[in-house]
C-alpha cells in the first residue's frame, strides 16, 4: 500500500499542473469559439516561445519573469502571423482546408526547429526551492505557475466579460454582420483575439520551461493532451476546459503515482474514449 | 442640403438584380419612409446604405461625403446607423452588453454612460433587463434593444428596416411611438416598412419602391390620398 | 479514348518490375510499392473526406491495423491473413465506438476532427506506454518467416511479389470507390454532407450512414495497414498511428484531389515523389530541412491550391474551353 502522503502529494501536482493545462485549453479554446478553427499547431507555437525563453534566460541572463514576459510577447505576435498568413486567407474555405493549413504549420515549425536547434533537450536550470507542505513535497516553480495561470485566467475573463474588445470578441462569434454595424472591422476582432490566444501560449510556455525541457517534439507530448482536455470540456466551452484539464491532469499524476506513469496515461486516455462515448459534447452538457 | 443621398443606385446578388437605378434623399431632421410590397428590394436599399452590400452602379454621399463602396464599419462610422430587419441582436451577451457593442465606435465610448442614461430613459424596460440574456427577450423588447443598440453610436441619421416585423399589432403601436420619440429627440430617420398605415403617419415623406425602382415620391400626407396606394397596400 | 489510356497505364503498371531500370529496379519498386499501398490507405481516407467527414484520426486505424498483426504474428504465429481480419475486426470496432455518439450528437467539421485526433494520438500513446508488448517508439520487428517466400507468414524476398500484391490491392481500393460512387448511400451521403438538418428530414437515417462510411474507410484503413507491416517488416507508433502520419494522408489526398477516382493516386504520387526528392537532396546535411521544405510546401499549396493539383488543373483547362467556345470561330 502506497502511503497516503504520496497520493495526496500527486493529487496536489495534480492540480498545479491542471492549471498551466488549463491556460493552453483555453487559449485553444478562446481562438475556437471566435473563428470556428482549430489551430492544430497550437502547442508547437508554445514551444518556439519556450525556446525564446529558455535562450533569453541562458544565453543571455535575463531574469527568468523577463523572459517569460518576452515569451509571452512573441506569442502574440505569433498569433497575429499565423492569423494574417495563414488563417486569414483560407477563412472561407472548405474546414478540411483550414485543418491542412495549421497542419502543414505544424510540419513546418516541427521540422525548422529541429533544424536550427537539433532535437536536444534544453532546460532552464533554475534553483528553485522545493516547499514541504505537511510532509508533501511540492516544487516552487510549479506553485508559481499554477498562481500565474489562474490570475491569467482571471484576467482573461475580466477582459472578455468587461472591455469593449473583449465583449466584441465574444460578439463577433454569434453575429459578424451585426458586428460590421457596430463600425468594427470583424478582420481586427480577429487580430485581437489571435493576439490574445498567441499571448495566452506564451505565457504558457514561460510557465512551462521552468518546469520541463524544451525540444522541437514538445508539441507532441503537451498536445494530444491539450486536444483531449479541449474535446473532454466541449470544445469552445471555457468553464468546461478547466473542469476537464484538472481532471485529466488529477488522473495521470495520482495514476502515475498509484501504478506507473503509463498507467496513469492510459486512465486517462480510456476515461478520455469512454467520456466520448458518455458525453461526446463535453462533460458539462447535458445528454439529449 | 441632404444628409443621405442616393443617385442611380443599381445593386443585387450574383446575377439578380433587385435595385435600379435608384435614387433618394433625406435631409437632416427629416423623417422619411420607404414603402412598397415584399421583393421590391427595401432591405437591399438599407444594406446598400449600411455598406453591407455594394452597388454595382450609382453614388452614395453622406453629409458631403461620397461614401459608396466603402466597408460597413467605415460607413457606420461617419454616422449611419442600420437596425437591420429581425434585429440581429447578440443573443448570448446581456442587454448591457449589447448595448456597450453599439457605442464601439471610438466617438462612441466616450460619450458610452451619458448614452446608455438616455437609452435607458427611452426604454426603461430595457434597464430593468439589462442583466438578461438578450436572446430571451421578447420580439418586441428585442426591436427596442436593436434600436437603443443603434442610437448608442451617437449616429446622424438611424436606418429602419422593418421595424414592425412579426410583432403583434399592440406592440407595434407602441413601437411606432417610441420610434416617434426618437424622431422627437433629433435623430433623423430612414424606415423601411411593410406597413404603410403606421408608417405614413409617423413621416413627413414617403418613397414607394416597387420592383426595384422608385415608383412614386411624396409628402406623406399626399401619398396616403393617393388612389392605388390606398388600395393596393391599405386595403381600403 | 480514356478507356484506352486506362488500359495502357494498367498494362505498364503490369510490366513495370520487368523493364529496363539500370540497377535502380529495387528502389524504384521500394518507392512504388509504397506509392501503391499509400494510395490505397489515402483512398479509404477520401471515402469519408469526400462527404465532409474530416478525420485526423486514422492513424489510429492504421496502426491499429499495423500492430494487431504484427503481433498477433510475432507472440503467437497467428497468419497475417487471419490477423489481417482480427485486425479490421478492432479498427471497425473503434470506429464504432468513437463514430456512434459523435454522430448520435452531432459532432462535426472542425470538432469532429478535433475529437478523431484527438483518437489517433491516444492510440499512438497506448502503444508507445504499453511498450512491454508493444516495443515502444522504439517499434516491433515482425519476426522472419525463415524462408525467402512464405504465403502463411506474407513475407516475400521478392519485392516484385509485394509490387503486385499492391497493385492488386489498389485496384481493389478502386473498385470500392466506384462502388461507393455509384451507390445510393454517395447520394445520401453528399445530402447529409452539405446540410445534415435537411436531410434528416427528408428520411435520411444520418447516423447510420455516417457510420457505415466510417466503418468501411475504417477497416479499408487497417488492411492497408496490415500490408505496410508485411512489407516493411518493422512498425513504429510515429510512423503508423498520431497526428503526423494521419496528416500526411489527407494533405496527399487533398492534394491530389478528394473527389475523383485517382485523386488520391496521383496526390500520393506527388508527396513521396516531393519528399523522396528532398530526402536524397538534403541527405544527412541540415536535418530537418527536407521536412520544413515539405510542410512549406503543402502551407502553400493549400492556400493557392484550395482545389488541389487536380481541381486547379481541371478549373484551368474548364476555363480556357470555355473562353475558346466563348470567342468567335
Amino acid at each position: 500500500m502506497i502511503d497516503p502522503i504520496f497520493i495526496a502529494e500527486a493529487a496536489l501536482n495534480g492540480i498545479l499542473l491542471g492549471g498551466v493545462l488549463a491556460l493552453l485549453a483555453l487559449g485553444l479554446n478562446l481562438i475556437f469559439g471566435v473563428l470556428d478553427i482549430v489551430w492544430i499547431a497550437y502547442l508547437d507555437l508554445v514551444m518556439l516561445c519556450m525556446y525564446l525563453a529558455y535562450f533569453l534566460v541562458t544565453g543571455y541572463g535575463w531574469p527568468v519573469w523577463l523572459g517569460g514576459l518576452a515569451a509571452v510577447g512573441l506569442g502574440a505576435l505569433l498569433g497575429i502571423g499565423v492569423h494574417l498568413l495563414i488563417i486569414s486567407p483560407i477563412l472561407t474555405s472548405a474546414p478540411i482546408n483550414q485543418l491542412l493549413a495549421t497542419g502543414g504549420l505544424l510540419f513546418f515549425v516541427q521540422s525548422f526547429a529541429t533544424f536550427l536547434w537539433t532535437t536536444d533537450h534544453r532546460t532552464v536550470r533554475l534553483t528553485l526551492p522545493i516547499i514541504e507542505v505537511a510532509g508533501m513535497f511540492l516544487s516552487f516553480a510549479r506553485l508559481i505557475a499554477f498562481v500565474v495561470a489562474i490570475l491569467a485566467m482571471i484576467g482573461l475573463y475580466l477582459f472578455l466579460r468587461h472591455t469593449f474588445i473583449g465583449t466584441a470578441i465574444r460578439a463577433v462569434s454569434q453575429d459578424r454582420e451585426a458586428m460590421r454595424l457596430m463600425g468594427a472591422n470583424p478582420q481586427r476582432v480577429y487580430v485581437v483575439t489571435s493576439a490574445v490566444g498567441g499571448a495566452m501560449a506564451g505565457l504558457a510556455g514561460a510557465l512551462l520551461i521552468i518546469q520541463y525541457s524544451v525540444h522541437p517534439y514538445f508539441g507532441a507530448a503537451f498536445g494530444p493532451l491539450t486536444f483531449m482536455v479541449c474535446v473532454l470540456g466541449g470544445l469552445g466551452n471555457m468553464v468546461g476546459a478547466l473542469v476537464a484539464a484538472v481532471v485529466m491532469s488529477e488522473i495521470i499524476s495520482v495514476g502515475g503515482v498509484m501504478m506507473s506513469t503509463e498507467m496513469g496515461y492510459v486512465i486517462a486516455f480510456v476515461l478520455f474514449i469512454v467520456m466520448m462515448f458518455a458525453r461526446p459534447g463535453g462533460i458539462l452538457t447535458r445528454r439529449e | 442640403m441632404s444628409l443621405l443621398e442616393l443617385r442611380g443606385i443599381t445593386a443585387g446578388y450574383g446575377d439578380f438584380t433587385a435595385l435600379w437605378g435608384v435614387s433618394l434623399r433625406v435631409s437632416a431632421g427629416e423623417a422619411v419612409a420607404v414603402v412598397g410590397p415584399n421583393g421590391a428590394g427595401k432591405t437591399t436599399l438599407m444594406r446598400v446604405i449600411s455598406g453591407l452590400v455594394p452597388p454595382r452602379e450609382g453614388d452614395l454621399s453622406f453629409d458631403g461625403q461620397s461614401l459608396v463602396r466603402r466597408p460597413a464599419h467605415e460607413i457606420v462610422a461617419h454616422g449611419i446607423a442600420h437596425v437591420p430587419e429581425g434585429r440581429r441582436i447578440f443573443p448570448m451577451l446581456t442587454v448591457a452588453d449589447n448595448l456597450k457593442m453599439g457605442a464601439f465606435l471610438p466617438r462612441a465610448r466616450r460619450d458610452y454612460r451619458d448614452s446608455l442614461e438616455r437609452v435607458f430613459a427611452l426604454f426603461p424596460v430595457l434597464a430593468e433587463r439589462q442583466k438578461q440574456r438578450a436572446g430571451s427577450l421578447s420580439g418586441g423588447e428585442q426591436q427596442m434593444l436593436a434600436i437603443g443598440r443603434a442610437l448608442m453610436s451617437r449616429p446622424k441619421i438611424i436606418l429602419l428596416d422593418e421595424p414592425s416585423l412579426g410583432l403583434a399589432p399592440v406592440m407595434v403601436l407602441r413601437l411606432f411611438d417610441l420610434i416617434r420619440r426618437v424622431r422627437e429627440e433629433g435623430y433623423t430617420i430612414l424606415v423601411v416598412e411593410q406597413n404603410v398605415r403606421q408608417v405614413l403617419k409617423l413621416v413627413d415623406r414617403a418613397y414607394l419602391l416597387e420592383v426595384g425602382r422608385i415608383k412614386m415620391e411624396g409628402r406623406a400626407d399626399d401619398l396616403s390620398e393617393q388612389d392605388f396606394v390606398r388600395k393596393a397596400y391599405m386595403g381600403l | 479514348m480514356a478507356r484506352l489510356v486506362a488500359w495502357a497505364l494498367l498494362g505498364v503498371i503490369a510490366v513495370a518490375p520487368f523493364l529496363p531500370m539500370g540497377g535502380m529496379r529495387q528502389y524504384a519498386l521500394h518507392v512504388l510499392v509504397q506509392i501503391f499501398i499509400w494510395s490505397f490507405i489515402g483512398q479509404a481516407f477520401s471515402l469519408m473526406g469526400r462527404f465532409a467527414l474530416v478525420s485526423l484520426g486514422h492513424g489510429a486505424f492504421l496502426g491499429l491495423g499495423a500492430y494487431t498483426a504484427a503481433l498477433l504474428w510475432n507472440f503467437w504465429g497467428v497468419t497475417p491473413w487471419v490477423g489481417g481480419v482480427v485486425a479490421v475486426a478492432g479498427a471497425v470496432g473503434l470506429a464504432l465506438v468513437v463514430g456512434y455518439p459523435c454522430f448520435r450528437f452531432r459532432v462535426v467539421g472542425h470538432y469532429f476532427a478535433l475529437v478523431t485526433l484527438a483518437v489517433g494520438e491516444v492510440v499512438r500513446l497506448l502503444i508507445i506506454a504499453e511498450r512491454d508488448w508493444t516495443g515502444g517508439s522504439l517499434g516491433v520487428t515482425v519476426k522472419a518467416a525463415g524462408t525467402d517466400a512464405s504465403l502463411t507468414a506474407l513475407q516475400f524476398a521478392d519485392k516484385r511479389v509485394f509490387y503486385y500484391a499492391s497493385v492488386i490491392v489498389w485496384l481493389g481500393g478502386l473498385w470500392v470507390w466506384q462502388r461507393v460512387d455509384r451507390s445510393m448511400a454517395r447520394s445520401a451521403l453528399e445530402a447529409i454532407g452539405e446540410d445534415e438538418g435537411a436531410a434528416a428530414s427528408v428520411g435520411i437515417h444520418v447516423t447510420r450512414f455516417k457510420l457505415g462510411i466510417t466503418v468501411l474507410s475504417a477497416a479499408l484503413t487497417a488492411l492497408g495497414g496490415v500490408l505496410y507491416a508485411q512489407y516493411f517488416t518493422y512498425v513504429n507508433p510515429d510512423t503508423l498511428s498520431g497526428i503526423g502520419v494521419s496528416l500526411r494522408i489527407v494533405f496527399a489526398v487533398v492534394l491530389g484531389g478528394m473527389y475523383s477516382l485517382l485523386g488520391s493516386t496521383v496526390g500520393t504520387a506527388l508527396t513521396i515523389a516531393l519528399s523522396e526528392y528532398l530526402r536524397v537532396l538534403f541527405g544527412l546535411k541540415f536535418i530537418g530541412m527536407a521536412e520544413t521544405i515539405y510542410g512549406l510546401v503543402l502551407i502553400l499549396c493549400i492556400i493557392f491550391l484550395p482545389a488541389g493539383i487536380y481541381g486547379s488543373l481541371r478549373g484551368a483547362v474548364l476555363r480556357r474551353l470555355a473562353r475558346r467556345r466563348a470567342a468567335p470561330a
